[in-house]
């Protein structure tokens, strides 16, 4: 042990190594404690060549390393350099397995624990904070002191380990970085994730590297990998180029063979090489027993940090996509910063500083950027319970915006999942849209907008200020993370959106107080796809309101359920057996992953009986509704087929993806002469490459599923965006601005498959030059050899990016998928008109 | 984000809710009755107005005939450019296609009653021959968009052409290994088989899906029962089913595209042969 360090840095990616510089610039002690033997292994494992991305571009870099965007191996090979040069203490295969305090305990100071098992009960354990200095333990079982630690181990985790016996044998390994480096060998893959079938068609895609692949596979079907990737997996298992044995665990493992369980007994086969692929573990465990609180339970939550980066064990801090800040550049700017916060420095600006005060730039009452940010926090009851550097993080996401009375600040069906909330002046909402003069105020320091937030729906009603107004926008990712920080806001915007949505739902004469009671008895809760909510003939008697997600209304008729309608998010069901007392007559069950709102079938009946306006709308409802129904049966006495058809092409069309759709394109087979016009007009109307693929996809009664974006209500692509690069456009449309970092989060996300990662093509010669001299390859997307060629005549090689339908947006004419179909077999069509008995009967021909 | 801008709403809205109909079908048949109109008005003056010294295009109500079946002809030649030109421009092509169906089948009778039914060798029947053999083949063409398209989807299975050809490959991989323990002359089937082009059989196999000489079918008749030849057997009628299945998606797709091959050619011809009449008729006139 060589005494206690001022500073130790734990994790050498972007965010660990620039402090670790800044430390050495300074001079300060210092040590940089790596698990790899090589510098920043979350970039050393990207794709060889990728191009890196500097982004955003508006933000200074502040760091003693340099970087620009540029080729992985560039950006490496410069760190490795500047890092040696800075005379950097660097120490590899450190990994830090736990942080104590040596010092007294600190009074008062205890950090709570809490897991949950998978049947859902909690343990708490409890662990008493000690003083620095910290004793660093590695997993060599070394030790390294220091006074103060920064945690920069980004969120990579551990990947989860066999157990079985030899499993620590070294032909076990929990990565494949390149498939071609293994030839002639016995290979056997565990788990059927994506990862885990990506690898083992890698190793068996070229039959000249000779390998016996094999992958296990616990059950019989792939719940966690994405149909595209189980279906191509599945041909190769046909094809004999590599072995899926279902039903298999391994029991052991030695030395040039394995044996494995299967419903037949006991299983040995020879195995030079294992690859587990079987998830990997989060950090936050080994990151909470260091006395480290994360804002929430929530998975997605991130420790709770001082302004200067510190976490409620003094003396560690975290930064960069630990700390929640995903972007290189960010992580930089942090590590350079809080060696300087620890060094004594409080001077110091945050070097996001000049965007976050642009945000500010046009609003009226000359505050300083602490004052608006305070300003906000204090008065919009939700901020409240956010601390300073949370606010700044906020900002980034967040618009600040001021309104003259009158003016509208979103109108209705205008699609938005932002959330606002009101600093300063209040807001009318137009609640009637037949008759605009019927408002509903809002005042300062409550929220709205929530509805599109929760439900990915449109937005209900038109909102104006209703005198000067100050409001803060709030994007859908800023709303996600501050309900995920703050548990009191999550339930606030909870409780708000219940009574709105009631509000909203059962319209013109109700007020808050009539549904107050409603909204006090209300549950949130979230149902599985597929998840039965309502039974049919059941006598349970609550009323429900799809929050978000959506449902489906079957019966049974004669042996088989019949699908009856569908309910997009914002409708309510079970209201009949309230209403008349009966049993329940059709069963609802989730379409896809939904929340629903249940309330108390006596509060609901209550409510109706105290309006008579109300009570005529519900009896309204609930008429067509049993006049749907009763349509259906009757059709289905007549032309049972008819009915069959429809009622499995809905469902055909749900299993695809089209209930949380909001705009997705469907081809008619009966129609479609295979011309790839579509594929073609697609290509040439965004950047030559094409975005949607005819061909693949699923196809029922030759209505066809095409591999195309289905611009999905809660899109899962948005999920992990480091540059946040996602978003939903004027017209309902997901697409990905020019902020893309290629890194290919999105890709790996989308359940359906249909973000492709490529580089911009070369423009083509004009369709005249191509009509009249046959110059260049022609409509459509050009061969990739002819892009291959030709780019590399053009030079500099483009950056591979995500590229998805936007619903050609900002063409005049709309999506020219559709436009350009000879035949009328494209079309594209929202769930919610669409799966309608005569929608799917239309004969089209 | 908020939007209080001016966006698509509307008309995404009644895209949205808009018929799923074909282009036969499109907006209720509207392109047929005019159509049918134009034809109607065109045999009424015909019949009613006196043309001097007879029936014929010189006359002005034939002028006035050759001149709309001109535009026609012109206006319908461009479906080509705009087919492959998608923006700018908010049309749609299925409502073109729609209006070139009726509006081209009713030059039958405007570019009929145009000859005045005067027929003879030389440069004007030519075109008037020519416009009703790319009328003839357009009508092939309808027919067949309208009834092959289901066929070529229940060929199809939900696979794609490139996974077909894999299927293929992956087939013929096994039937490699499969033919090892074989005699001589049983694998020289196999071979010939794996050897043979997929395509084979040129234009004449592709539009008819007749393959006489197809060395799988033949491997799978030479082959004799026997333990190692089983599993080939097994597999050549894998293969035969995989090959039927790709070439009858090329049959189809051959079906809905061979009359374009004749359409256009005939179309450019058209339009030379109607430059010649126009030019001849003004020269002489
Ligand atoms: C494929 C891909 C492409 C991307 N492309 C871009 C891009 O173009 N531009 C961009 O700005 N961002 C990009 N990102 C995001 C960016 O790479 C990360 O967010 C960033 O690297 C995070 O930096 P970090 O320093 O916080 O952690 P990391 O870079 O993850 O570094 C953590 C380091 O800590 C080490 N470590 C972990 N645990 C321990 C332990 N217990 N003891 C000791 N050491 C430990 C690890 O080995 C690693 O070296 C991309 C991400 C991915 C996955
Ligand atoms: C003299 C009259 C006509 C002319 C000059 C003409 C010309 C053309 C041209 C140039 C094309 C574009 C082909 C391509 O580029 O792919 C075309 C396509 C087509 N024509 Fe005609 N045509 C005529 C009459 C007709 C008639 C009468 C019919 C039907 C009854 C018809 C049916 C079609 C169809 C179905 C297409 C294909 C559309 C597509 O797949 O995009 N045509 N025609
Ligand atoms: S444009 Fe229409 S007919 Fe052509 S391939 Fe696409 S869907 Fe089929
Ligand atoms: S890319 Fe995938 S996840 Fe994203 S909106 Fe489209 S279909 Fe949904």
């Amino acid at each position: 042990m060589a005494g206690v360090f001022a500073v130790a840095i734990i994790g050498s990616g972007p965010a660990g190594l620039s402090a670790a510089a800044r430390a050495a610039a300074l001079g300060l002690s210092h040590i940089l404690l790596e698990k790899t033997d090589h510098l920043s292994d979350t970039i050393y494992k990207y794709q060889k060549g990728k191009h890196v991305m500097a982004t955003p571009s508006n933000l200074v870099l502040r760091s003693d390393v340099d970087f620009e965007a540029g080729k992985r191996e560039v950006i490496l090979g410069k760190w490795d350099e500047q890092i040696a040069g800075a005379h950097v203490n660097v120490k590899y295969h450190a990994e830090a397995k736990a942080i104590r305090g040596t010092g007294d305990p600190i009074p008062g100071s205890v950090q709570q624990i809490v897991t949950r098992a998978r049947d859902g009960t909690k343990s708490v354990k409890e662990i008493q904070r000690h003083a620095p200095p910290y004793a660093i333990e590695l997993t060599n079982g070394e030790v390294v002191m220091a006074e103060n630690v920064i945690l920069a181990i980004g969120t990579q985790g551990n990947p989860n380990r066999m157990r079985c016996p030899g499993a620590d044998l070294p032909h076990v390994q929990y990565q494949l970085d390149d498939p071609a480096e293994y030839v002639d060998e016995h290979i056997v893959i565990v788990g059927t994730g994506d990862a885990g079938i990506e690898n083992a068609r890698g190793l068996a895609e070229d039959p000249a590297q000779r390998n016996t692949v094999s992958i296990l596979n616990r059950g019989t079907d792939f719940p966690t990998a994405k149909a595209a990737n189980v279906s191509a997996l599945m041909a190769d298992h046909e094809a004999g180029k590599l072995m899926v044995r279902t039903e298999s665990e391994t029991h052991s493992i030695e030395p040039g063979f394995i044996t494995l369980t299967t419903r037949d007994g006991e299983l040995r086969i020879p195995c030079d090489r294992i690859i587990a692929r079987i998830g990997s573990a989060p950090p936050r465990a080994f990151v909470e027993e260091c006395g480290i609180e994360f804002s929430s339970e929530d998975r997605s939550a991130f420790p709770t940090l001082s302004p200067v980066f510190e976490t409620t064990a003094p003396g560690i801090f975290v930064i960069g996509a630990l700390a929640g800040y995903p972007l290189i550049k960010h992580c930089m700017n942090q590590g350079h910063d809080v060696i300087e916060f620890i060094n004594g420095n409080t001077e110091l600006k945050p070097a996001d500083e000049p965007i976050i005060a642009a945000k500010f730039a046009g609003l009226p009452g000359n505050r300083s950027t602490e004052e608006w940010l305070e300003f906000l926090r204090t008065n919009v009851s939700i901020l409240n319970g956010m601390n300073p550097l949370q606010m700044r993080e906020f900002m980034l996401d967040s618009t600040a915006r001021a309104f003259a009375p009158g003016e509208v600040i979103f109108e209705r069906n205008a699609p938005g999942s932002s959330l606002f909330g009101i600093a300063s002046g209040s807001v009318a909402v137009e609640v009637n849209p037949a008759d605009p003069s019927v408002t509903i105020a809002i005042e300062a320091g409550s929220i709205f907008g929530e509805v599109g937030l929760i439900s990915g729906r449109r937005r209900g009603a038109t909102v104006r200020a209703a005198e000067d107004t100050i409001v803060v926008e709030i994007s859908r990712l800023a709303a996600l993370k501050l309900q995920s920080q703050v548990p009191a806001a999550k339930k606030a915007i909870e409780r708000i959106s219940i009574e709105r949505q009631l509000l909203q739902m059962f319209g013109s004469g109700l007020r808050r107080e009539d549904v107050a009671p409603l909204v006090d008895a209300a549950k949130v809760e979230e149902k599985r796809a597929g998840e039965v909510v309502v039974t049919e003939g059941a006598d349970d008697k609550d009323v429900f309101i799809i929050r978000r997600g959506s449902m489906i209304v079957e019966k049974q008729i004669g042996d088989r359920p019949v699908f009856l309608s569908y309910l997009p998010a914002g409708s309510y069901f079970g209201e009949m057996a309230v209403i008349d007392g009966s049993a329940r007559t059709a069963t609802v069950k989730a379409a896809i992953k939904s929340e629903v709102i249940r309330l108390p079938g006596e509060g609901f009946l209550e409510l109706l009986a105290k309006n008579p306006a109300l009570r005529e709308r519900a009896m309204k409802d609930m008429a067509g509704r049993r006049a749907t129904n009763a349509f259906i049966e009757g059709q289905k006495d007549s032309f049972s087929s008819a009915v069959d058809m429809y009622s499995q092409t809905a469902q055909f069309l749900v299993d695809n993806g089209i209930g949380e759709a909001t705009d997705v394109l469907l081809i008619d087979e009966k129609l479609c002469i295979g011309c790839d016009n579509c594929e073609k007009a697609c290509a040439d109307s965004h950047d030559g490459l094409t975005r949607l693929d005819r061909e693949a996809g699923k196809t029922y009664a030759h209505l066809h599923v095409p591999t195309s974006c289905r611009h999905c209500e809660h899109p899962h692509c948005m999920a992990d965006c480091p540059p946040n690069a996602i978003k939903r456009g004027p017209d309902g449309e997901v697409f990905i601005d020019e902020t893309c970092i290629g890194c290919g989060n999105c890709q790996r996300n989308c359940p359906y498959g249909v973000i492709r990662m490529d580089a911009k093509p070369p423009k083509k010669p004009s369709l005249l030059q191509w009509m009249l001299f046959g110059s260049g390859p022609g409509p459509g997307e050009a061969p990739y050899s002819w892009r291959k060629k030709k780019a590399e005549a053009e030079g500099a090689p483009k950056a591979k990016l995500a590229i998805k339908c936007d619903m050609c947006s900002g063409i005049d004419g709309g999506p020219a998928c559709v436009r350009a179909c000879p035949t009328g077999a494209a079309i594209r069509v929202a769930p919610d008109k669409f799966l309608t008995f005569t929608k799917l009967t239309e004969d089209a021909e | 984000m908020a939007s209080t801008a001016k966006n698509r709403f509307s008309q995404d809205e009644k895209r949205r809710d808009s018929d799923h109909v074909s282009f036969l079908k499109h907006r209720g048949f509207r392109w047929l009755w005019i159509a049918l109109a134009l034809s109607g008005v065109s045999i009424a003056g015909y019949v009613l107005i006196d043309q001097q010294p007879r029936p014929n295009g010189g006359s002005w109500y034939g002028y006035t005939l050759g001149t709309i079946g001109l535009l026609l002809i012109i206006w319908l030649s461009l479906l080509g450019v705009r087919k492959r030109r998608i923006n700018p421009g908010a049309w749609s092509l299925k409502a073109w296609t729609s209006a070139h169906v009726y509006l081209g089948l009713s030059l039958v009778v405007v570019g009929t009653l145009h000859t005045g039914f005067q027929i003879g060798w030389n440069v004007h029947t030519l075109a008037y021959v020519l416009m009703l053999l790319v009328i003839a083949t357009g009508i092939y063409g309808v027919i067949v968009y309208a009834t092959l398209p289901a066929s070529l989807s229940a060929n199809r299975k939900e696979m794609t052409r490139a996974q077909m050809l894999e299927a293929l490959t992956a087939i013929d991989r096994q039937l490699e290994s499969a033919a090892q323990p074989l005699g001589r002359a049983e694998a020289d089937w196999v071979i010939a088989a794996l050897a043979q082009d997929t395509f084979h059989g040129g234009a004449w196999g592709r539009l008819t899906g007749s393959y006489p000489h197809c060395a799988t079918r033949r491997a799978l008749r030479g082959m004799p029962q026997g333990a190692a030849e089983e599993r080939v057997i097994a597999l050549l009628e894998k293969r035969t089913q995989q090959l039927a299945q790709i070439r009858g998606a090329l049959r189809i797709r051959a079906l809905l595209e061979v009359w374009l091959f004749i359409h256009i050619p005939l179309t450019i011809a058209l339009i030379a042969a109607l430059t010649a009449h126009v030019i001849s008729v003004f020269y002489y006139w």
